[in-house]
């Protein structure tokens, strides 16, 4: 049954036609929506089509890491809630989940996006932890890049709480923003038999041979990648990637 | 003396602002938002499915199984740590009864009906958001229901007995507070939720119970209202 579907897939990409009748390089519908929890000090709600996503993201004050004394701390969680999968189970993350978060986190910290050495309070002591949850209300396909944008908005709307005599007053919210210098955008490139894709539906991304998530800056500087799926690529592969996905980041970026 | 206004200038017994709309998660047989003030729940159903592990199936119905979950951003102050906690799982309980008098799974032996309730932001009042916006989710999965099930908090804020308790009002500090989130059956008015902490006589209690009463038509056209939009609008 699956195989006649990644037949199909493959002859309907032959003619460059998708089942919804996008192109290959075409993403789908993005939609951002600020803000969209008060708790949080900063959050976003992303719509690529109709998978969805919210992200938050919560400021708290901790040690730091013995070897970064002097540096703030990032942390990316994703949920992959069962209300937006039927093969979603409850539970702690799974493998998916987990790599999403890290693939998410990679880009964030490797792009030095946020100066950490600003969100250090006393050297050793005290530094602001900056923990993004992305929790996924509905999943059709593409969830990474959509939790990738989700945090980079949900970042640039944080703002700091008030804090003041060493106490976090979470009610309150001031005008200071994160310290953020850049916007790394990922973007995933898929491949069914020789054919390269973007923005899978869920039919889609259950029937790719490999995939790779590139994570750019503004100057398409790489920042993260990731190759997934069972198929290996060539170096062609990767070069033929690499080009779809530095296009299609400045799309994604101009949403933000 | 005593609680003369509320912080937000509501009347004692008016609701905070509501927003209710149903099919808002694609994936899902059914799906709400139901929206009081600024507490926030998504709610989605899929089922009836398949029941495993199979000890769990019941070969004269099917079963009903809800799960409360707050975002971990969500809440006042400080991260709610992802995953079950105590209190969640026992929100999840008495959801799962505050619903079971409504639904009919006699159809579907040996499957389960699952409610997910997500909370994306909360300010008092969680569990009745998400008892809201599941029992519009379950009509909007068609599960045969004998009616919808309206929940909303009463309590009494120092002197006053008032409705719908927002984070500021179950904090107060210059007097005695009760909170008491209940859940409503309106074609019979009979209670499948109802729960308290605080203190409260028993004259009040009696009350409080009935003020809620009140507001209870209010919240059921409301989730009326969103249930039919779904299908008369245009697109």
């Amino acid at each position: 049954m699956a195989d006649d579907l990644k037949s199909h897939l493959i002859s309907s990409f032959e003619k460059n036609v998708r089942f919804d009748n996008r192109g290959l390089l075409d993403f789908r519908n993005v939609v951002i929506e600020y803000s969209v929890s008060k708790n949080a000090e900063g959050s976003a709600r992303v719509k690529v089509g109709d998978t969805e996503v919210v992200v938050g993201v919560k400021l708290m004050i901790d040690k730091p890491f013995p070897d970064t004394p002097d540096e703030g701390v990032i942390m990316v969680n994703t949920e992959f809630l069962p209300m937006a999968n039927p093969d979603f189970e409850s539970g702690p993350p799974g493998i998916e989940a987990i790599e999403q978060a890290r693939v998410v986190d990679r880009g964030i910290r490797e792009s030095k996006m946020i100066d950490l050495k600003k969100l250090c309070i006393k050297k050793g002591e005290k530094v602001w932890i900056v923990s993004i949850d992305v929790c996924t209300l509905n999943d059709d396909g593409n969830l990474l890049d959509a939790s990738a944008l989700g945090a980079m908005a949900a970042l640039k709307s944080a703002r700091f709480p008030e804090y003041e005599n060493d106490e976090i007053n979470y009610k309150t919210h001031t005008a200071a923003k994160l310290p953020m210098k850049k916007q790394p955008v990922a973007v995933t490139v898929y491949k069914i038999g020789k054919h390269f894709f973007v923005d899978p539906s869920k039919e889609e991304e259950q029937n790719i041979d490999a995939r790779l998530t590139i994570t750019t800056t503004e100057d398409n500087t790489i920042c993260a990648l990731q190759k997934g799926g069972d198929c290996p690529l060539t170096l062609d592969d990767i070069t033929k990637m690499l080009d779809i996905a530095t296009k299609i980041s400045k799309e994604l970026r101009s949403k933000l | 003396m005593g609680y003369a206004k509320r912080t937000n200038n509501r009347g004692f017994d008016e609701l905070r602002k509501i927003e209710a709309k149903t099919g808002v998660i694609k994936n899902a047989d059914g799906s709400a938002y139901f929206k009081i003030g600024n507490t926030a729940a998504y709610a989605a159903v899929y089922g009836p499915r398949n029941l495993y592990p199979k000890f769990l199936q019941n070969p004269s119905t099917g079963i009903l199984r809800c799960s409360y979950n707050m975002m971990p951003f969500s809440g006042t102050g400080e991260r709610v740590r992802p995953g079950q906690s105590r209190r969640s799982r026992e929100i999840s309980l008495v959801t799962e009864k505050a619903l079971l008098p409504v639904v009919d799974l006699k159809e579907f032996p040996n499957a389960v009906v699952d409610v997910f309730i997500e909370l994306i932001e909360t300010d008092a009042g969680s569990r009745c958001a998400g008892i809201c916006a599941a029992s519009m989710a379950l009509a909007d999965a068609g599960i045969s229901m004998k009616d919808l099930v309206v929940a909303i908090s009463v309590g009494k804020v120092d002197d006053k007995i008032a409705v719908d308790l927002d984070y500021d009002e179950e904090a107060y500090e210059g007097g005695p507070v009760s909170d008491i989130p209940i859940a409503i059956i309106p074609s019979t008015g009979e209670f499948s939720l109802l729960q308290m902490d605080g203190e409260i006589s028993k004259e009040d209690l009696i009350k409080a119970l009935s003020l809620c009463k009140k507001v209870v038509p209010k919240l059921y056209e409301i989730q009326k209202k969103a249930l039919s939009e779904k299908y008369t609008k245009s697109d």
